[in-house]
């Protein structure tokens, strides 16, 4: 009995340092920003400008919550708790330590997957029930990237999985002790990153929301708590792929034994967190067609051709 | 897990009768993914977690976006509705209702007095994806080949779809690609 209970308390401080994370990305993401474009940031907030977050939610909880009256009112209030859940779903597959993780499940990739294509759902509906045309448009959008990347998102992983022998992600960490994945799988690394930063709408790729076309897009009528969801479920987002990144392609948890596995894995996650921000802060957004003519032209072809030398390579040599 | 299997299949069975007469499509068809979701609970219960995270995958997260976009992008809104009121009468559903049923109780009678013709395949054990890849290359590896050249043709159908010939929207442009389809003409019939 016991034990059920520390894993539930275990369940219970990994949500609450996951949105602690994220809340306090929106800080960390404007001062990063402003740091590399010369800029001073939000500084006036207490030390160093950290109340900001405080702030930023205060602001958020109290906002008015209008639903338009044109809109369809239950796919309204649906649409953004998809995007929260589909996101806090997938990090019960990731392995933080040997010790601390929700499940052990030996379709971890796959679970992953699943639940980032829910995702696209959230943009979607949000899209559909605002019943706005520009809103319609970046749903519209929205789904058609998200679609597309997924498919080799999905394909990008598989030179990890044929490597690992595994869909478990506890495997993959474990298969990794000789060899970070990154080296052997640089391509796969390279895509998966791209799909990515797809998959979560950031800048570059964030035409669904871009704000010079489309005034936010999908999430154009949504207000106060409402938005708020889209928003930290973004920041969500950004640190599900680096913890994913993470797992898979450097070492997950593991590094030399000055520091504690726990450690290890957060400062891998942060690092790519904070890449994250700085290819925000520093590349233009492409055309809609450009990003989808890359998609499918370039990295589909590259995904599958990294799959075939990859399995080819383990058969011959028997890796 | 009895409880759960059952649980999730009165969802999956209750979502599609929702989906089935629901008058607002968009409405339908998030029952119908609702459903879709149920049977992968079913699935992962019925110790198959590879074909439930397949079916949440392909099914519920591929093929329903596209389903939802495009009746989002024609969104027909209240007149599709009234249209849907009038097709769903009594006498449209009542005889494929009674073929139903009539399958419906051949079913019962089976699962019920008959003793099962083949014993479940895996007992009780949970089947890996290994398992799932080996069974598909070795013993249904015709199957795999022949849905890979329906995908195929589908593929190269698209493209003949997809495919179309360069507009230009710029004069300057257009006179350009004239001269040198001309140019080309006139190689062509320097060759012949």
């Amino acid at each position: 009995m016991s034990e059920t209970w520390i894993h539930i308390i275990m369940v219970v401080l990994i949500l609450l340092v996951l949105l602690t994370i994220a809340a306090g990305l929106i800080y960390v993401e404007r001062r990063m920003l402003a740091v590399w474009q010369d800029r001073y940031g939000p500084n006036r907030t207490g030390p160093f400008g950290l109340l900001q977050v405080l702030a930023d939610m205060v602001k958020i909880f109290f906002k008015e919550d209008w639903i338009p009256p044109f809109a369809d009112k239950k796919v309204f209030v649906i649409a953004p708790t998809i995007v929260m859940m589909a996101v806090l779903m997938s990090f019960a597959v990731i392995p933080f330590t040997p010790g601390i993780g929700v499940v052990d499940l030996n379709i971890g990739v796959l679970f992953f997957l699943a639940m980032s294509s829910m995702g696209a759902y959230s943009v979607v509906l949000a899209g559909w029930a605002s019943n706005n045309k520009y809103s319609l448009l970046g749903g519209i959008r929205g789904s058609a990237q998200m679609i597309s990347y997924e498919v080799f998102m999905g394909l990008s992983l598989m030179g990890v999985v044929i490597l690992a022998g595994s869909f478990n992600l506890r495997d993959i960490v474990e298969a990794q002790r000789k060899i970070w994945f990154f080296i052997p799988q640089i391509v796969g690394f390279v895509i998966f990153f791209l799909a990515g930063l797809a998959e979560t709408h950031r800048l570059p790729f964030d035409i669904p929301e871009a704000e010079s076309e489309l005034i936010a897009g999908y999430h154009s009528e949504y207000s106060g708590m409402k938005f708020g969801m889209f928003f930290v479920g973004e920041y969500l987002g950004i640190t599900l792929i680096s913890a994913l990144v993470t797992t898979l392609y450097f070492g997950g948890w593991l590094g030399p034994h000055f520091l504690p596995p726990i450690v290890w894995f957060l400062i891998k996650m942060f690092a790519f967190i904070l890449l994250f921000i700085l290819i925000r802060a520093t590349l233009p957004r492409p055309r809609y067609d450009q990003l989808m003519s890359l998609g499918w032209k370039v990295l589909l072809p590259l995904a599958l051709l990294n799959l075939l030398v990859t399995g080819a390579v383990v058969l011959y040599w028997h890796l | 897990m009895n409880i759960i299997f059952y649980l999730s299949a009165v969802v999956a069975i209750y979502c599609t009768l929702r989906a089935v007469f629901h008058k607002h499509a968009v409405h339908a068809l998030l029952y119908l993914i609702v459903s879709l979701l149920a049977v992968a609970v079913v699935f992962f219960v019925l110790g198959a977690p590879f074909l439930a995270a397949l079916e949440v995958i392909i099914y519920a997260g591929a093929i329903m976006v596209l389903f939802v976009f495009v009746v989002m992008m024609l969104n027909r809104g209240e007149a599709a509705i009234q249209q849907e009121k009038a097709w769903l009468q009594f006498s449209t559903w009542a005889w494929p209702a009674v073929f139903v049923l009539l399958l419906f109780a051949e079913w019962l009678y089976l699962l019920f007095y008959q003793p099962p013709a083949v014993a479940p395949v895996g007992g009780n054990q949970s089947i890996m994806p290994q398992q799932v890849g080996e069974a598909l290359f070795t013993r249904y590896l015709l199957g795999v080949e022949m849905a890979a050249m329906l995908l195929m043709a589908g593929v190269i159908g698209a493209y003949h779809i997809g495919k179309q010939k360069q507009r230009n929207y710029h004069r300057y442009l257009e006179e350009e690609e004239n001269l040198r389809s001309t140019a080309s003409e006139k190689q062509t019939q320097q060759v012949i």
